[in-house]
């Protein structure tokens, strides 16, 4: 072999090193959604209060989703005053804060709605047949739908003040949708 | 205190062995005797404290020492008293001092045994592996100090990962780490043969037998892990080709083409290029397995933790794999074949293949490994590479390994003639195939299940008729039959102990094609006194028993394999609940059998006992598996047997 | 259906009617008929999805809660007549490639299936060029002899006594 052939089998192992140093800028845990963008899937649960609830029914107003989980500790503990604020102070301007409970306990979650005082609906998901329509891997995750029903934002890990108040604004700045 | 005296005697150790490597190195650039003698004093020391540094570490746990962060964040009180010992090996930062340990140990060995024997190459031998340990050393008190601190001292600790609580964790990465470590001295002789120049047979005789070694105890390693996955994990499986086990997979399959190709090198004094490049690689591949698991760059089942660790190894592995390289790269020239070849149909040929086989397979799962990181650097889109995908892709190249480990003991060197292969793989092939028309008579439909097992009796067919031949051969000079078996075996325990080796992958490969075709499960809700039926075999639920551990409350299910008229085995499978952990651990239990495994993984049940779900599982042929790891172990004792003292002509 | 206002319906036509109506209000559990799904089934499909909480088991195997409630899933699927292509696809629309333990046979990760063949044939090819190098590095066979020269070793043959 000639003399600077052979120099391509340490150069030949530059880029392999490089494709694992860019690994340390991802996060194998951070999946993005493909719903982002499509309407939001229709679904009926009841509430713990045992009241149906239907996301067509909320169509018109801006719907903050948020799957948790009452052993999803510390993210939802932290999240649970967040939404209930978020609750209280957008309810009248045609925000709706809904919250699911998945694969827990009835028990569990009704002591964890108890805890942090909610006021806003949630309802348990026994088959996780709503958690899987929206391509739910973990808890908590955030939708934001916006007044036509389109999943406009997905919020993974725990929702913070100022997302929840962003968010929400940009969506309630849209126009309601006509007839 | 303890954390300040450990963390005093890991920096002192740190200096010493860069000293020492430092002096090693420049003992034998400079060929000065009493550098290379200083840097010997160096290794002993930092083997004398890395032992220290250990010992303490386990006193820390035994004493409940919770002002050491690493046992607060793995033990706590109800910890059981074996499971604190080998806690030290359970998480992140003890893994580290054991892999450091063991190649100290590995370097303390080296040094008696080498010494005198290898003299141009030692001092080089020695420089690299004490930057090793230097790595590690550097690695266990800076990113991930192992000697940290607790502040404030916590009243209990957090508990080791309930999933560890088991004997599998007690021998599966001691085993592991033996492997992966062992390959260091292999390495280190490459090393020294390419920078002195010395790239001749020496190197690689003299490290035979650590390959040899190192191999077997990565193989155990994988064993034992499968075996822990399949009866603690609860899912009937015993690999799942998670990113971490291809780590630990890659150097196995680098390594067994070695172990082969060296045979070339012995023999007929080629294939050195390929040889040092095949040991630098293997050892690449166990960094970056410890890369692999450490960084968290692949999400894996086994990842340990994230963190500037990563960065640490990421950076050593670049820097061993691009001197490496680069070293080759510079005695090129020096690296020809000396000998010749008469025909494609030789034993050379069928080794090559296997080395192509087995580093395609190499190459194979590493780009299946990291393809979800290309993926994502390339367009932005995540993607999995799971089981499914691995699975059909290695079939192929796994048997046709198969079919040369048939081909290769038996064909010629250098030209295999017609006769030759008449001779040696008429019966072979023959039996091979009456096996297949045998199994198919017998209702095996799949054809590559017929395929999987035809090879395995064909390559069984081929080392029964070499034992025969050879021992009648003895037999006809005068040796009654056992003893010329013996005899066969001792004095040529390394082609013997090959075979038995070969034997071994048989069984195993047995056990996984069977466990993969025949196994049967599902999942049942039963009442109280109900019956399941599966496979031919009944299980009826009893009840279920609340019970309180040291560290965890468990809830464990009584079933009993109904059999006949007397009382059958009873499986108490069960859930455990630690406090630390958000959901129920669960705790298999199962009959093992040379067939079948009766396996049940208890699910949710009523509070009061009335009623519980179960995976009911019947595993076929895995237990072969397991018998395949002991022949494993028979086989490679006799192979590194010292070679017989011949008896004067 | 379209009724014909103002006119009388005979009652024959009036029984008729009434029957189709009847048909019509079926027209789900008709075109999607309920099959019954056996355990293998189920876990060929959830064999090929990967469970999203534990990290590379894939769906069928894994103990996990959601797990059980994706194989719950796929089953009622497979049960109202959806193919295995479909189910997987109704987890692709919502979880991305990701979901599939397998990369998809098209596109970009065709490359990863592709990668290994291409492997084997470049081994195999070097192996060829090394093999080829091997056998012909042989030492020359000795030149034939000439006529000539074999003439002259005769006679000096016979020419010895």
């Amino acid at each position: 072999m000639t003399r600077w052939w052979r120099w391509l089998l340490p150069l030949a192992a530059v880029p392999v090193l490089a494709l694992l140093a860019y690994g340390f800028r991802l996060d194998p845990r951070d999946i993005p959604s493909p719903l982002v963008g499509r309407p939001a899937a229709p679904f009926t649960l009841t509430s713990f209060d045992g009241a149906p609830v239907t996301l067509e029914a909320l169509r018109g107003k801006v719907v903050v989703l948020n799957f948790w989980a009452s052993w999803c500790y510390p993210a939802c503990y932290e999240e649970a005053p967040v939404l209930e604020q978020g609750w209280r102070a957008y309810r009248d301007r045609g925000v709706v804060v809904l919250g699911v409970d998945i694969q827990d306990k009835e028990e569990a979650g009704r002591k964890f709605i108890r805890d942090f005082g909610l006021t806003f609906p949630n309802a348990p998901d026994p088959t996780g047949r709503v958690s899987v329509d929206y391509g739910v891997y973990g808890v908590p995750e955030t939708f934001f739908i916006d007044r036509q029903g389109r999943i406009r934002v997905k919020h993974v890990s725990a929702v913070t003040e100022p997302v929840f108040r962003e968010t929400v604004e940009t969506l309630l700045a849209e126009p309601a949708p006509g007839g | 205190m303890i954390p300040e005296i450990g963390t005093g005697a890991l920096l002192v150790a740190l200096a010493l062995a860069v000293y020492g490597a430092t002096m090693a190195a420049l003992g034998a650039r400079w060929g000065r005797r009493a550098l290379v003698e200083s840097a010997q004093h160096a290794a002993l020391s930092v083997f004398v404290l890395l032992t220290a540094g250990m010992l303490l570490l386990v006193y820390a746990f035994l004493t409940f020492d919770f002002s050491v962060r690493y046992v607060a964040n793995n033990t706590n009180l109800g910890t059981p008293f074996y499971y604190r010992i080998t806690a030290l090996w359970g998480a992140l930062e003890g893994s580290i001092v054991l892999w450091a340990w063991m190649v100290g140990l590995y370097t303390l060995i080296v040094v008696l045994r080498h010494r005198t024997s290898a003299r141009e190459l030692y001092p080089w031998v020695l420089a690299v592996m004490l930057g090793v340990v230097a790595f590690f050393l550097l690695v266990m008190t800076v990113p991930a100090p192992v000697f940290a601190r607790m502040v404030p001292i916590p009243a209990d600790g957090r508990g080791l990962n309930p999933l560890l609580e088991d004997s599998g964790m007690i021998t599966h990465p001691v085993a592991l780490y033996l492997g992966f470590t062992g390959f260091t001295v292999p390495f280190a002789f490459a090393v020294a043969a390419l920078v002195t120049g010395r790239v001749g047979d020496f190197w690689i005789t003299t490290t035979r037998r650590w390959t040899i070694l190192a191999w077997y105890f990565l193989s155990l390693g994988l064993l034992i892990g499968g075996w822990w996955s399949y009866h603690v994990l609860g899912w009937g499986g015993y690999w799942a080709w998670d990113p971490v086990e291809n780590a630990a997979f890659m150097p196995w399959l680098t390594a067994t083409a070695l172990l082969h190709s060296v045979m070339i090198q012995e023999r007929r004094r080629m294939l050195r290029l390929w040889n040092l490049a095949l040991v630098i690689l293997t050892f690449a591949l166990t960094l970056f397995g410890t890369f692999l698991t450490r960084s968290g760059v692949i999400a894996s089942v086994h990842a340990f933790s994230q963190g500037s660790i990563g960065v640490f190894f990421l950076a050593f592995l670049a820097v061993v794999v691009l001197l490496s390289l680069a070293l080759i790269a510079w005695r090129w020239d020096t690296l020809g074949a000396q000998g010749e070849l008469d025909s494609v149909v030789s034993r050379e040929s069928a080794f090559l293949l296997n080395n192509v086989l087995l580093v395609a397979a190499t190459f194979t799962v590493f780009f299946g490994t990291v393809f979800p990181l290309l993926s994502e650097a390339v367009r932005d889109v995540k993607v999995s590479v799971g089981a499914p995908f691995f699975n059909q892709v290695n079939v192929p190249l796994f048997l046709s390994l198969i079919f040369l480990m048939g081909v290769g003991p038996l064909i010629a060197w250098r030209r295999a003639s017609l006769e030759n292969l008449k001779r040696n793989f008429l019966w072979p092939v023959a039996i091979g195939v009456v096996a297949a028309a045998v199994l198919r008579l017998l209702g095996v439909g799949s054809a590559l299940v017929l395929l999987s097992l035809a090879l395995t009796v064909f390559v069984a067919a081929t080392i029964a008729l070499d034992v025969v031949r050879a021992t009648r051969a003895r037999r006809s000079m005068g040796e009654r039959t056992l003893a010329a078996l013996g005899g066969l075996l001792r004095r040529h325990n390394r082609r013997y102990g090959g075979f038995v080796v070969h034997l071994a992958v048989l069984v195993v490969a047995v056990g996984v094609t069977g466990s993969q075709t025949w196994s049967v499960h599902t999942e049942t809700t039963l009442q109280r006194g109900q019956e399941a039926e599966l496979a031919g075999y009944r299980i009826r639920f009893d009840g279920l028993r609340e019970s309180q551990e040291s560290n965890h409350g468990k809830v464990t299910g009584r079933f009993t394999v109904v059999e006949g008229r007397g009382a059958g085995t009873v499986l108490q499978p069960a859930k455990k609940f630690y406090p630390q952990e958000q959901s129920p651990i669960a705790y298999v239990d199962y009959r093992l059998g040379l067939i079948d495994d009766v396996y049940l993984v208890l699910g949710d049940f009523a509070r009061d006992g009335s009623s519980a779900t179960v995976k009911f599982q019947v595993n076929r042929m895995v237990s072969w598996i397991w018998i395949g790891g002991l022949v494993l172990t028979l086989g490679t004792l006799l192979a590194v047997l010292p070679e017989p003292r011949r008896k004067a002509a | 259906m379209t009724t014909s206002a103002g006119r009388r319906t005979p009652p024959g036509a009036a029984v008729l009617a009434l029957v189709l109506v009847l048909l019509g209000a079926l027209p789900a559990s008709a075109q999607q008929p309920s099959r019954p799904v056996d355990d293998r089934q189920v876990h060929e499909v959830a064999a090929d999805l990967r469970c999203v909480v534990c990290q590379n088991l894939s769906v069928a195997d894994s103990p996990s809660e959601m797990a059980t409630q994706m194989r719950a899933i796929v089953r009622e699927r497979l049960a109202a007549g959806e193919t295995p292509a479909q189910v997987r696809q109704y987890f692709v629309e919502r979880y991305g490639d990701w979901i599939l333990l397998s990369p998809p046979r098209q596109g970009f990760t065709l490359v990863v299936w592709v990668a290994p063949l291409v492997a084997v044939l470049v081994g195999m090819g070097l192996v060829a060029l090394l093999l080829r190098r091997w056998t012909r590095e042989r030492r020359p066979p000795p030149p034939p002899v000439d006529a000539a020269m074999s003439e002259r070793i005769r006679r000096e043959l016979e020419r010895e006594p």
